[in-house]
């Protein structure tokens, strides 16, 4: 309880609750815009949080995360286009439910399965606490290490079809990361002789380019889409989201399994996702309607994607190992603030994560509120032409690369990257390997130097419990992705 | 084999085009880079595998190398995409928003945010094809509020410009601090 109460003194705060308001509202209707997303957003915003309070800044990161797929599912519902990348399933029965006349209904199940979904995850989050708080400390480099590898391996295998070109990605992003003066020995790696590139390729400006000034990029050399918005009544939100308590089992399932995949590094939302559609598919009365405007296939969807978000701060607050590419740019205001995720996070500042909780609870609350007096309004921001979108996006990117060091070399760094991402994302490969690859990758180096300083045999390296399941669940994940290839392969349907 | 146009590209059996250009760049650079280890990264003698500094730029690039020509053979072995050449040019031709981009940071030391910010706006809304002055007023207000809030409000960190210096005094301290 005086934890509790500790948290809650360290978000009563004005400026974190104005953080959380802006994060949240910003999410909402960057999420509604389709061609954005939270990557963008979160990148963009990134910087500018350097020079707030780590909660302050955190918050306001954690609100865009949070919302942006609740608002992703407005367009994914009224247009038949996802938000963000993770409302693509909403689509299936969403937008066929908008051509029966029954949008208000789809978004209404698809506002309360999300805040379902984002609360069941924080209830989980406040129960595994003291959970954490004990195992966290067992976690020695060596663990730490194989929990990276692990992350590595699974976004690796988890990009099905795409798995050689994931695997070449997340090796750049390692790659990148050793670039400039390393810490052991002092002496430079890939540094061509430029001064500027010894203090290595900041991830920040990789970040940026990658996921922002690609994505402008993209929108800019794009044709603009032109929708149209189907008539929305303006009341009768409480009676659609309430539907949500017919649904409770595809709910707390399809939440259950966002929280188990969030938790482990480099699965996230879309593996959550599609478990929780093929289980409500399977065990619905109706299967031959899903893809149809099935509401259990929106509440399995939205409930799984939503789960996500706080059940990804495990591994990040426990052992600073982020899952994803946005969890991966939170850890960058963490660094910037001297605030270290890990086990000691758990020990000695249980009260900080305990506020990361409340803040996350609040903001689903903040969020269902905002949805239910202004969806009408929100639905306006899906209207802004793409290449305009383009525009902005361009000039917000500024301030991100910018305003590290006003230089107009990491601009140019940024642009490089940007191009980079803009062409990766033509040849639909993924972007996020790289970013993974960056920040568990330096982790990887460092961990495994000071685990190896105490082990003499390979064996000593997992003859710890923790470190013996981790290995093991990294042989699984390569045996099962293998065997599941060749399978695939004999059926003559499979891609590597 | 060629690929038919009309077959949605969702999760495609074949190969985008330009993919396999793209896989040999990729494949040619992590080669490059690999070629370059024993003069790009040093050994340190006396400390063990995992303490070397070559270590894991070796793992990286070797990984990278790997992986890069098993996707090269295995792109090489899905049905084509014609429009290679076409999506090269399409590439090359994001270079000139790169090109606007860059003249953009550019002229911030000289003109100053607020001016930089909202030539940029304007000349990229009109580069993007609008010409309505709905679109021209929507782009120059966008300009404003970015300014306004990163600039005026959260002080983030971007210097005056060179043009402020013409100003007169209390003028110039203003947009110096604020624009």
């Amino acid at each position: 309880m005086d934890v509790f109460l500790s948290g809650l003194e360290i978000i009563a705060r004005w400026d974190v609750i104005a953080a959380l308001l802006i994060g949240s509202i910003g999410g909402v209707m960057v999420g509604a815009m389709p061609g954005v997303g939270a990557a963008v957003a979160i990148a963009i915003m990134l910087p500018a949080t350097f020079s707030l309070e780590p909660i302050v800044g955190l918050t306001a990161l954690l609100g865009i995360y949070g919302s942006s797929m609740f608002g992703g599912a407005i367009p994914a519902i009224l247009i038949n286009t996802p938000g963000t990348p993770v409302n693509a399933l909403t689509t299936y029965d969403g937008y066929p439910m908008t051509r029966r006349g029954e949008a208000r209904r789809a978004l209404g199940l698809a506002y309360s399965s999300s805040f379902f979904g984002g609360i069941f995850s924080i209830v989980c989050l406040i129960l595994l606490a003291p959970v954490l708080a004990r195992i966290a400390p067992m976690f020695g480099a060596r663990e730490i290490f194989l929990a990276a590898l692990l992350g590595i391996v699974l976004v690796v295998v988890t990009h099905r079809g795409q798995v050689l070109a994931a695997g070449m990605l997340v090796c750049y992003g390692i790659f990148l990361k050793t670039v400039g003066l390393e810490g052991a020995g002092y002496t430079q790696r890939y540094t061509f002789g430029q001064t500027w590139l010894a203090s290595g390729i900041d991830l920040i400006v990789v970040v940026l380019g990658l996921f922002a000034l690609s994505q402008a990029f993209i929108l800019l050399s794009g044709k603009d889409q032109k929708y149209e918005l189907p008539p929305l009544a303006k009341s009768g939100f409480f009676s659609s989201m309430s539907e949500i308590l017919r649904f409770k089992r595809v709910a707390t399932v399809a939440s259950s399994f966002g929280v188990i995949c969030g938790m482990i590094p480099g699965v996230g939302e879309f593996m959550s996702q599609f478990m929780s559609y093929g289980y409500a598919q399977k065990t619905s009365k109706t299967p031959e309607l899903f893809g149809k405007g099935n509401p259990e296939g929106i509440v399995a969807s939205e409930a799984a994607n939503n789960s996500v978000p706080a059940a990804a701060m495990i591994p990040l607050l426990a052992l600073g190992i982020p899952g994803e590419e946005l969890t991966a740019m939170m850890l960058a205001v963490f660094y910037v603030h001297n605030v270290i995720p890990g086990p000691q996070l758990f020990q000695n500042q249980l009260d900080f994560v305990v506020a990361l909780y409340i803040a996350l609870f609040i903001l689903n609350v903040l969020v269902v509120l905002f949805l239910l007096v202004s969806t009408n309004s929100l639905m306006k921001v899906m209207l802004i032409p793409n290449r305009f979108l383009g525009m902005m996006i361009l000039t917000f990117s500024l301030i991100g690369v910018y305003s590290l060091r006003n230089s107009l070399k990491d601009c140019a760094i940024a642009a490089a990257f940007g191009v980079f991402g803009f062409i990766l994302k033509r040849l639909n490969w993924p972007t996020s390997p790289i970013i993974l690859g960056m920040v568990l990758g330096g982790l990887m180096e460092a961990k495994l130097r000071t685990a190896m300083a105490r082990v003499e045999t390979p064996w000593d390296f997992i003859n710890r419990p923790i470190a013996f399941v981790l290995f093991s669940m990294i042989v699984i994940a390569i045996v099962l992705h293998v065997v599941s290839v060749v399978r695939d392969r004999r059926k003559g349907t499979g891609n590597v | 084999m060629e690929h038919d146009n009309a077959t949605p590209h969702v999760f495609p059996e074949a190969r985008r085009p330009g993919e396999l250009f793209y896989s040999l760049i990729f494949l040619a650079t992590a080669l490059a880079l690999l070629s370059m280890i024993f003069w790009q990264t040093s050994v340190l003698p006396g400390k063990g595998f995992a303490a070397q500094p070559r270590t894991w730029p070796l793992i990286s690039l070797v990984g990278m190398t790997l992986f890069a020509f098993a996707n090269l053979v295995a792109t090489s072995r899905s049905a084509r995409t014609p429009g290679r050449w076409r999506e090269v040019v399409v590439w090359i031709r994001s270079l000139e928003h790169v090109g606007w981009y860059l003249l953009y940071v550019a002229a911030i030391p000289a003109v100053g945010y607020l001016g930089a910010t909202l030539a940029f706006c304007l000349f990229m809304t009109w580069r993007a094809g609008y010409r309505s002055g709905l679109a021209f007023a929507a782009a120059a207000s966008f300009a404003l509020f970015v300014v306004l809030l990163f600039k005026s409000l959260f002080n983030v960190k971007i210097p005056g410009g060179a043009v402020y210096e013409y100003l007169p005094d209390t003028l110039r301290y203003i947009m110096i601090r604020y624009f």
